[in-house]
């Protein structure tokens, strides 16, 4: 009455059937044909720094890439573990590394379907007895095939509190981590010092995680390249004054408090966009120049609380 | 004698040589008072040849196949096909001028010679909706194809396909049932239908024809069936074969736990006998009654209403059709039938099998189906459909694919025919050695182990012979079934094709 | 006897594998899958137990098969079977239907017949398990 289903058991692609012999194998054939290295550079291309994540990205996808041809050839070290904690303060990038993470092990074949379910404890947790594992379940069954991306998961376990209903969410939680290792892959997310806490008071989770990934801070020139980047998707441009500007509001933005990386820089541009577009608006009288309506002037970052030495 | 010929040859020579100097002025519209002059003008000159007109979306549109008479212009018989089937005669009458007559003249407004078949052509012809009494296929018909197939000037005539607004869809009723509804009073899902016809079709007394009833549904099939030709005859009275088909079809039910029906024949020399012998059934708890084509539209029309009333599925024999559907140059196609039994309403509806005894070219059966299932219809002119048709909620008809079928074929069948079918499989059941049941098994274990394939991804059009193969090995009465037909086709070339010029494809 | 209600009954059991298929199927078409159970497998009942909800969110068998487990698990000894829903208009009914577990034991069906005017009989099916109380059948 298991329900497995099996996609393991068949080769997965661009690996050849099983060989037993000694004829080589063609590591780059099997690695153009997973095509994971389109995954790996847009991962290069299209998120600034984090140098130390995409490192540790790359080692993963080549252990699972040897781990397939080490089973094409029927050499056995277990089904590899694959649940992992990405720590690192917010706007460091994990989610979106999450999201080209599942990405990767759809192209390997370790998930089926290769979608992210993003969930925090009010996802899993219940308010009521008999309430969680439902719900639970329920946020289990929709991420089978993929990635369940469990942000901020310290707060499923709370020890100021024995009648906490997170307890049984992890229980049902480890389990499926557990027996139902092809089904879902679980990354943990959330800051480094209360998952390292909460890690220590849950050992069953923290042995069944087998990969951890620390997302450092950005430096304030990679917050700047960040920003630039965000306009240019946005087909906007910084002024010559404009970026010393923001050069400034960076170094004077992360040191303040409730500073959220990345996610700080795009809120910080979306009101600069909000002022150039009143600035434009105020002055309507004649016509207005493609250029002035792509540029982002030194006034629309100036304005900003943080430079003028108010709290934002 | 001779100097009659001659003078005939001379008047015959004038016709063509008047065509070809005054070819645009006599294809040209004539207005005003010289249109009413008395006297016989061409039916072009009388406005029913109109090549700017763009078809309203109110209109109902027709595509005819002419081939004209030698020397009959093709636009000229195109507007005698629509003058013959709106509101000409042959010669002017200046009564025309107490209507709205610009309105009600049918309108031919474009004329394509057809592919590869000389002195052949498409003629387009737009009617507006005011020339139809809502409802009622017998009052299309008349129009359309009422007066004009015996038409001199032309050597043939066949109706290839219509287009109904909306508006008019609306006013008819449609299948009483539908095939989503029929599959939920059967509880049967996601797969084809299974059907046997009775045989031998004539001489069987009551009792032993329920038996083969009983045995066929009993082995496995959803549905048994009367033939076209089964009514009420001295060697079985209407009656006894329902009494007995209803001890059949509920004996099957408790062996096996599955909603069954056998489709009672109705057909009858007059609508009371009709209604007596739907009402009968209905008593007894059919689930479907039959009717044939020959019963003619009107009594159609009635009979689906009073399947509507009693919640019966309303199954339509086509007996008779290949008389004007089959030739390609006369006649009406079977997919303009389609189209009109829909709008009639009947649940299922004869409508071939590509693979079987019967005629049909893969793509126009595949037209009569789309034709029947979809709920819009895009041009599609591999598969003979030259309109849009937007069936505006209208139920789709259940189609039956029927007549030299057998288990062997099940991979292609399902490749053609897809799911919404029923596939009916007389001979392949009744004929079976180890018996009538075991046909039956064979059959829908060849069926369910073709579904469980296609569903699991598998090439079934190449992998067929092997899913069978494989199936057989569990059960023993298939693989009798595919020892003695495996390997019977039918092979000849069809009749009725669509004819078009494919078009390159842009990507 | 064998009920050979739904579309697979004619074939032997299917297996874990052969069920995740038909889902994973099903999943690809858009369908929601879900689960019903009973044990009056009488032809038109047409009601069965739901277990729980039409599954509309999930993208793998898994996530269906986890609860295919759990009906069997709970209901070991009643008819179950998988349904596939389609919202598309026009069909807004199910596509697929077919049974993955039944009793071990299928007693049938009697056929009671009531004998009325010229010939005619009224017939009436019951099931044999369906004398007994419900939840107490098979």
């Amino acid at each position: 009455m298991n329900a497995k289903v099996e996609p393991m058991s068949s080769p997965p692609d661009g690996v050849p059937a099983a060989q037993t012999g000694d004829e080589p194998l063609d590591l780059e054939v099997a690695y153009r044909d997973s095509h994971v290295g389109e995954v790996l550079d847009s991962l290069d291309r299209e998120l600034v720094g984090l140098a130390p994540v995409k490192g540790r990205i790359r080692d993963i996808a080549a252990l699972l890439l040897i781990d397939k041809l080490r089973r094409a050839v029927g050499l056995s070290s277990g089904p590899p573990a694959l649940h992992m904690s990405f720590t690192g303060n917010p706007g460091t990038g994990k989610t979106t590394v999450a999201m080209r993470m599942a990405e990767i092990l759809h192209r390997l074949g370790y998930v089926r379907k290769g979608h992210l379910i993003a969930v925090t404890r009010d996802d899993l947790v219940g308010q009521y007895i008999g309430h969680t594992a439902p719900k639970t379940r329920e946020v289990l069954k929709r991420a089978m095939g993929g990635v369940l991306f469990i942000d901020e998961a310290y707060y499923l376990y709370r020890p100021e509190n024995e009648r906490d209903y997170g307890q049984e969410a992890i229980e049902i939680l480890l389990q499926v981590m557990e027996n139902q290792r092809d089904d879902l892959v679980v990354i943990l997310a959330g800051y480094k010092d209360r998952m390292e806490t909460f890690f220590r008071s849950n050992p069953g989770l923290s042995s069944r995680v087998a990969h951890h990934i620390d997302f450092p801070d950005y430096t304030p020139e990679e917050l700047l390249a960040i920003a630039r980047l965000m306009l240019e998707r946005m087909q906007y441009q910084l002024s010559a004054p404009a970026d010393e500007a923001l050069r400034e509001y960076i170094e004077r933005r992360r040191v303040q408090p409730h500073f959220a990386n990345a996610r700080s820089i795009r809120n910080a541009l979306d009101r600069a966009r909000l002022r150039q577009a009143s600035r434009l608006f105020e002055r309507r009288v004649g016509a207005i120049s493609r250029q002035e309506l792509q540029t982002i002037e030194e006034s629309d970052i100036r304005a900003s609380r943080v430079l003028r030495g108010e709290r934002p | 004698m001779n100097s009659s010929a001659v003078t005939d040859r001379a008047v015959k020579e004038k016709a063509v040589k008047d065509n070809a100097v005054a070819g645009d002025e006599q294809k040209r519209a004539k207005t005003g008072a010289a249109r009413y002059r008395a006297g016989v003008l061409k039916y072009a000159q009388m406005g029913y040849w109109n090549p700017d007109y763009s078809p309203a979306p109110t209109d109902v549109l027709a595509l005819f196949r002419i081939t004209p008479q030698d020397g009959v212009e093709p636009e000229e018989a195109a507007a005698a096909v629509a003058g013959e089937s709106s509101t000409a005669t042959w010669t002017v009458v200046w009564t025309d001028r107490l209507t709205a007559c610009d309105r009600y003249r049918a309108k031919a407004y474009r004329v394509d010679p057809v592919p590869g078949a000389p002195g052949q052509y498409f003629a387009y012809i737009a009617y507006d909706l005011d020339l139809f009494e809502p409802g009622s296929v017998a009052n299309l018909t008349a129009s359309v194809i009422g007066n004009v197939f015996g038409f001199k000037p032309l050597k043939a005539l066949r109706l290839e396909d219509m287009r109904f607004p909306v508006a008019y869809v609306k006013t008819f009723a449609g299948p009483p049932t539908g095939i989503v509804v029929e599959r939920e009073r059967l509880d049967k899902f996601g797969r084809p239908l299974l059907g046997a016809t009775v045989k031998p079709k004539l001489g069987l007394s009551g009792k032993n024809y329920g038996r083969v009833v009983y045995e066929a549904l009993k082995g496995g099939l959803d549905f048994t069936k009367d033939d076209e030709n089964i009514n009420s005859q001295p060697f079985m009275h209407w009656r006894d074969r329902f009494l007995y088909c209803m001890e059949a079809i509920n004996r099957a039910q408790a062996a096996t736990g599955e909603v069954k029906g056998h489709y009672l024949n109705v057909t009858a020399g007059t609508m009371e006998d009709m209604y007596e012998r739907a009402e009968f059934a209905k008593e007894l708890g059919s689930v479907i009654v039959m009717i044939d084509l020959v019963i003619g539209y009107t009594a159609i029309q009635s009979m689906s209403r009073w399947a509507r009333r009693n919640d019966m599925i309303l199954h339509l024999h086509r007996a008779g059709h290949s008389t004007y559907t089959r030739q390609k140059s006369h006649g009406v196609s079977f997919r303009v039938i389609s189209k009109w039994m829909r709008l009639a309403g009947v649940d299922h509806i004869h409508a071939g099998t590509v693979v079987g005894k019967l005629e049909g070219d893969p793509n126009s059966v595949q037209g009569f189906y789309n034709v029947l299932r979809e709920g819009r219809n895009e041009q599609d002119l591999q598969r003979g459909i030259f309109f849009e048709q937007d069936w505006a909620g209208l139920h789709g008809v259940m189609p039956v694919a029927s007549g030299g079928i057998h288990a062997g074929q099940m991979h292609q069948l399902l490749h053609y025919l897809g799911e919404d079918v029923v596939l009916q499989f007389g001979g392949g059941t009744i004929g079976h050695p180890m018996g009538i049941a075991a046909g039956a098994t064979a059959n829908r274990v060849a069926l369910e182990a073709m579904v469980l394939a296609r569903n699991e991804g598998r090439d079934i059009w190449n992998e067929g012979p092997q899913i069978l193969a494989t199936a057989a090995k569990d059960c023993a009465p298939l693989k009798a079934a595919l020892d003695v037909w495996g390997e019977i086709t039918f092979n000849y070339a069809s009749t009725d094709t669509p004819d078009f010029v494919p078009t390159a494809n842009v990507a | 006897m064998r009920v050979t209600q739904g579309t697979f009954s004619f074939l032997p059991d299917l297996t874990d594998q052969q069920i995740a298929s038909q889902i994973e199927y099903c999943l690809g078409n858009g369908w929601a899958v879900s689960l019903e159970y009973t044990d009056d497998p009488h032809p038109r009942n047409a009601f069965w137990e739901m277990f729980g909800h039409p599954m509309f969110d999930i993208r793998d068998a898994a996530g269906v098969m986890t609860e295919v487990n759990a009906c069997r698990k709970t209901f070991p000894n009643h008819y179950i079977k998988v349904n596939a829903f389609d919202a598309t208009r026009g069909r807004e009914s199910l596509r697929l239907s077919f049974i993955i577990n039944r009793p071990a034991a299928e007693p049938g069906f009697n056929l009671v017949r009531e004998e009325g005017p010229g010939r005619s009989v009224r017939y009436t099916t019951r099931a044999y398990a369906t004398e007994r109380p419900e939840g107490e059948r098979y």
